[in-house]
């Protein structure tokens, strides 16, 4: 068996291991990390990129369709017609530059990248094949994987999301089981590439981790599209048609070509003999504390595997964090919010305290929006929908979270995590000129608002 | 999803205020029912607070160390279902005398919701260079942390001059500047001028010994009388009672002795086993002797209370100390374990000392101290001998207790601690 010596070891080459790679050759640290399948993990492979490349495809199918029935910008085209297939080779393009990008970018920075699945031996061993590692340094990066559904197993006709990520064609009629971002990103993207969707959710509403004035837009939208909403049902069992359970606790069939489980995700903490290291849990995800370090010591645990939220940016912070701590810095993953965005129709942005949140966190605080139907740029978008939420403690005027539901407002998440991490004030962002017209006018008038002398309303 | 809001109970006696002494949970803990949330002190007991729901914590309502009054917000817990917070609802209950377990069902409604960041008091440490409570997040830009985590600085202890508080970077220059000045002497000389200063907040146990010993020494006029005891005969016959049943019935030490020297002189100085309420201006003499055994624990202070020490042997009253003084140390007495004394022993044991001042537990009139067993020469019948001698401090309310039958009352002891045999004779 060959031995190799490093300072630190790294399993999972997703956004958090490679993030973390690529810091610590940056600081001079020797680094290897390992990985079974595809470096960018879920997230470049399966997950993120995928998903997103799969809704411009579906959104430009989309509208190109609603040109062709005579839309309201004076277009017209013939009806188009979708190749799936290059669809799905032109995103797998897109996957294959990026991750032959962090290839490059993990070779640039010396790091040694070993294809193969890691077996932990211990807290400094970690076996792949016959290659046995030594290492002062162990980082867990193994990310998450799907929940399973024991009455739904993959396969055939039900798939999960990275069956749904890479389609051979679009069904006729597709079921998602799950309301959650996930299942209705990629619903959504399926109604609109021409599938009958219908969405299977067990509460009472859409997105349920967010609330309900947030998620009314999304939840018009979907009407509009014409995706049938299940709500407060619950699967029982798939034998050619899924049989569901409707609130009265009525067994209904639903007729469907695939069902897409979309259940959530948890802590990838199997088959790699996590288990040698008896670490302290925190339910399915592995404990960790401000530095992510590990009940064991110089054992960390980044990104899903350490449990909620599970994001990429967030792997992304902690382990370039972790590189420095190894390196001799005083570092804390002392972040004042991180940013979740849902790519539905239209999109989602949450970050940092709802007024929900606030309230129960015994804050006394304003709660203001601006509607995009008051912003001129929304309207030359053909959306109007939605609207940007701030909420500001009463006292001081410090922004504690900002939330927004809109065409595009996935790229407001940026201003508004500058903005709690700058510790803003409505007055600051009130005071700040936004260009116009852009979307994010609303998101200066939404703090004006706050303040009470919004321009626009 | 609800919100079941838990009130700071009351747990006795209609004190408006308790002390927050612990938390066992932290906010996005998930707790069970009956889980055990935060102690709370009153007096001189610590209560457990138990959770009489199934939830996730949402909200802490205060420090430990922080004083709540009776009924403020004591924890948010985020429930299935409706919880009990509700947004224009009923006043809040009168808070009942009952039990800590039954407060479980006391329906604690809240008035108005943003009283839930009411009771927060004042910053905990105050000191010339915090500027927000202890458990508020400094606001500080990305870099300023980093910063001054490369610097070592603990954000929280720079005062912010930005806007709202905010921390800047020349905050972090002028804290350093600060430190910096502080530390010019030499660090390594032994001799070195120390300007170091810490300041120790006067929490909990603390707080509440030092009220009572100001209220004790204020009120009561006291009288101390010191007289020395041969306990030569006593300590014989502990000696020969632990050799003969210590292996059965437990090892003896002196104080059950001097519980049953109390009792028994206390039937002629009735007096002495009282309480004066000074306001009311009356004296209650109590039949019971429910004594008080002062015990050092590691929070300061306490003080159990042997009940009915009148009906207990010897045995019995050395066994009810010694699980008392374990409960106390322990912190798992009850309020009632550490109230209703009639009268106090007090005891610096083996430390040594000759003569010390005993502060009276109020509203009690009489505390006995015991000061260190030493060997000397005495003189008895023209001979030098070695004897084993004891003082006893002792200290009076001089208000009402005269000082010849203080003096009559240690005399008495005296003479029962000297003829053993005379603590047994009925």
């Amino acid at each position: 068996m060959q031995t190799l010596n490093t300072t630190l070891l790294i399993i999972g080459g997703g956004p958090g291991g490679y993030v973390t790679a690529i810091r610590a050759g940056q600081l001079g640290i020797s680094t290897i990390l390992v990985e079974g399948q595809s470096l960018g993990g879920t997230c470049l492979n399966i997950g993120c990129i995928p998903s997103k490349a799969l809704i411009h495809v579906a959104e430009q199918f989309h509208q190109t369709q609603h040109h062709s029935q005579h839309s309201a910008l004076g277009i017209s085209v013939s009806a188009p017609t979708l190749d799936i297939s290059k669809s799905v080779e032109w995103k797998d393009g897109i996957v294959d530059r990026l991750t032959t990008g962090v290839a490059a970018l993990l070779k640039k920075n010396k790091v040694q990248v070993i294809n193969g699945w890691a077996k932990v031996i211990d807290g400094k061993t970690v076996e792949v094949g016959d290659t046995r590692i030594q290492c002062e340094h162990l980082v867990l990066a193994t990310g998450s994987t799907s929940v399973n559904l024991p009455i739904l197993p993959i396969g055939g006709p039900i798939i999960s999301s990275t069956e749904a990520l890479a389609p051979k064609s679009v069904p006729k009629r597709l079921v998602v089981v799950g309301g959650g971002y996930i299942g209705l990103e990629l619903g959504i993207a399926y109604r609109k590439l021409g599938a009958e969707v219908s969405v299977v959710e067990a509460q009472d509403r859409i997105l349920p981790a967010y609330d309900a004035e947030l998620t009314q837009p999304v939840h018009e939208a979907l009407k509009q599209l014409g995706v049938k909403l299940y709500l407060k049902h619950s699967v029982l069992g798939f034998d050619g048609t899924l049989q569901v359970r409707d609130p009265n606790g009525d067994t209904l069939n639903l007729e469907t070509d695939q069902v897409l489980v979309a259940v959530g995700r948890k802590p990838n903490t199997q088959g790699w003999n996590l288990e040698a290291l008896n670490l302290d849990m925190n339910g399915s995800a592995i404990k960790i504390d401000s530095r992510c370090q590990t009940s064991m010591r110089n054992v960390y645990a980044i990104g899903d595997l350490s449990g909620e939220p599970m994001l990429a940016h967030r792997a992304m912070a902690q382990g370039e964090m972790v590189a420095e701590l190894i390196s001799g810095k005083s570092r804390e993953f002392n972040p004042t919010a991180i940013a979740a965005v849902c790519f539905t129709e239209p999109e989602l942005v949450v970050v940092g305290q709802t007024p929900d949140e606030a309230k129960a966190a015994g804050l006394d605080c304003i709660v203001s929006s601006f509607p995009f139907a008051a912003n001129g740029r929304a309207m030359t978008l053909e959306s109007k929908s939605g609207f940007v939420r701030v909420v500001a403690r009463r006292d001081n005027h410090v922004i504690v979270g900002w939330q927004a539901v809109g065409v595009g407002v996935s790229e407001l998440s940026t201003a508004f995590a500058q903005s709690l991490e700058m510790g803003a004030r409505l007055e600051d962002i009130g005071g700040t000129i936004h260009a116009h017209p852009t979307l994010g006018e609303a998101v200066q008038e939404a703090a004006l608002r706050a303040l009470g002398h919004a321009l626009h309303l | 999803m609800g919100t079941h809001v838990i009130k700071m109970p009351d747990i006795g006696e209609g004190i408006a205020e308790v002390e927050l002494s612990q938390w066992h949970v932290k906010v996005g803990d998930l707790v069970v029912e009956d889980q055990v949330l935060a102690d709370v002190m009153t007096d001189k007991a610590m209560v457990d607070i138990p959770s009489p729901v199934h939830g996730k914590v949402i909200a802490l309502g205060g420090q430990p160390g922080e004083v709540m009054a009776v009924g403020s917000v004591l924890i948010s817990i985020e429930v299935e279902g409706a919880g009990n917070l509700k947004e224009s609802a009923a006043p809040a209950p009168v808070a009942t005398n009952e039990a800590p377990a039954a407060l479980k069902v006391e329906a604690a409604v809240e008035s108005k919701p943003a009283a839930a960041a009411a009771p927060r008091s004042a910053p905990v440490c105050q000191g010339p260079m915090v500027a927000r409570e202890a458990d508020e997040r400094p606001l500080a830009s990305p870099a300023v942390r980093k910063h001054a985590l490369d610097l070592g600085i603990q954000l929280r202890l720079v005062r912010g001059t930005g806007p709202a508080g905010r921390v800047l970077h020349e905050d972090l220059d002028a804290y350093l500047a600060q430190g910096q000045s502080n530390a010019s002497a030499p660090a390594t000389a032994a001799y070195a001028q120390r300007h170091d200063e810490e300041q120790i907040q006067v929490i909990g146990m603390r707080r509440k010994i030092a009220q009572r010993m100001q209220d004790a020494t204020r009120r009561a006029a006291h009288f101390s009388y010191v007289e020395e005891i041969d306990v030569t005969a006593i300590e014989e016959l502990r000696s020969h009672l632990n050799e003969k049943h210590g292996a059965s019935r437990g090892k003896l030490t002196l104080l059950p002795f001097l519980v049953r020297a109390l009792v028994v002189a206390l039937r002629d100085f009735p007096q002495m086993n009282a309480r004066y309420d000074d306001e009311a201006q009356v004296i209650t003499r109590l039949g019971a002797v429910h004594v008080g055994v002062a015990t050092q624990s590691d929070v300061g202070l306490m003080v159990p209370v042997v009940r009915h020490a009148e009906a207990r042997s010897l045995w019995d009253s050395a066994a009810e100390i010694s699980r008392l003084a374990n409960a106390a140390r322990n912190g798992k007495a009850s309020r009632d374990e550490l109230s209703g004394s009639t009268i106090t022993l007090t005891s610096l044991g083996a430390l040594g000392g000759i003569v010390s001042t005993p502060v009276l537990n109020l509203p009690e009139v009489a505390i006995v101290g015991v000061n260190k067993i030493v060997e000397r020469p005495m003189v008895i019948k023209g001979q030098v001998v070695i004897r084993k001698m004891m003082n006893l401090s002792s200290s009076f309310d001089h208000r009402v207790v005269d000082g010849m039958d203080a003096a009559l009352f240690i005399q008495a002891i005296r003479g029962l601690i000297e003829q053993p045999a005379t603590l047994f004779v009925e």
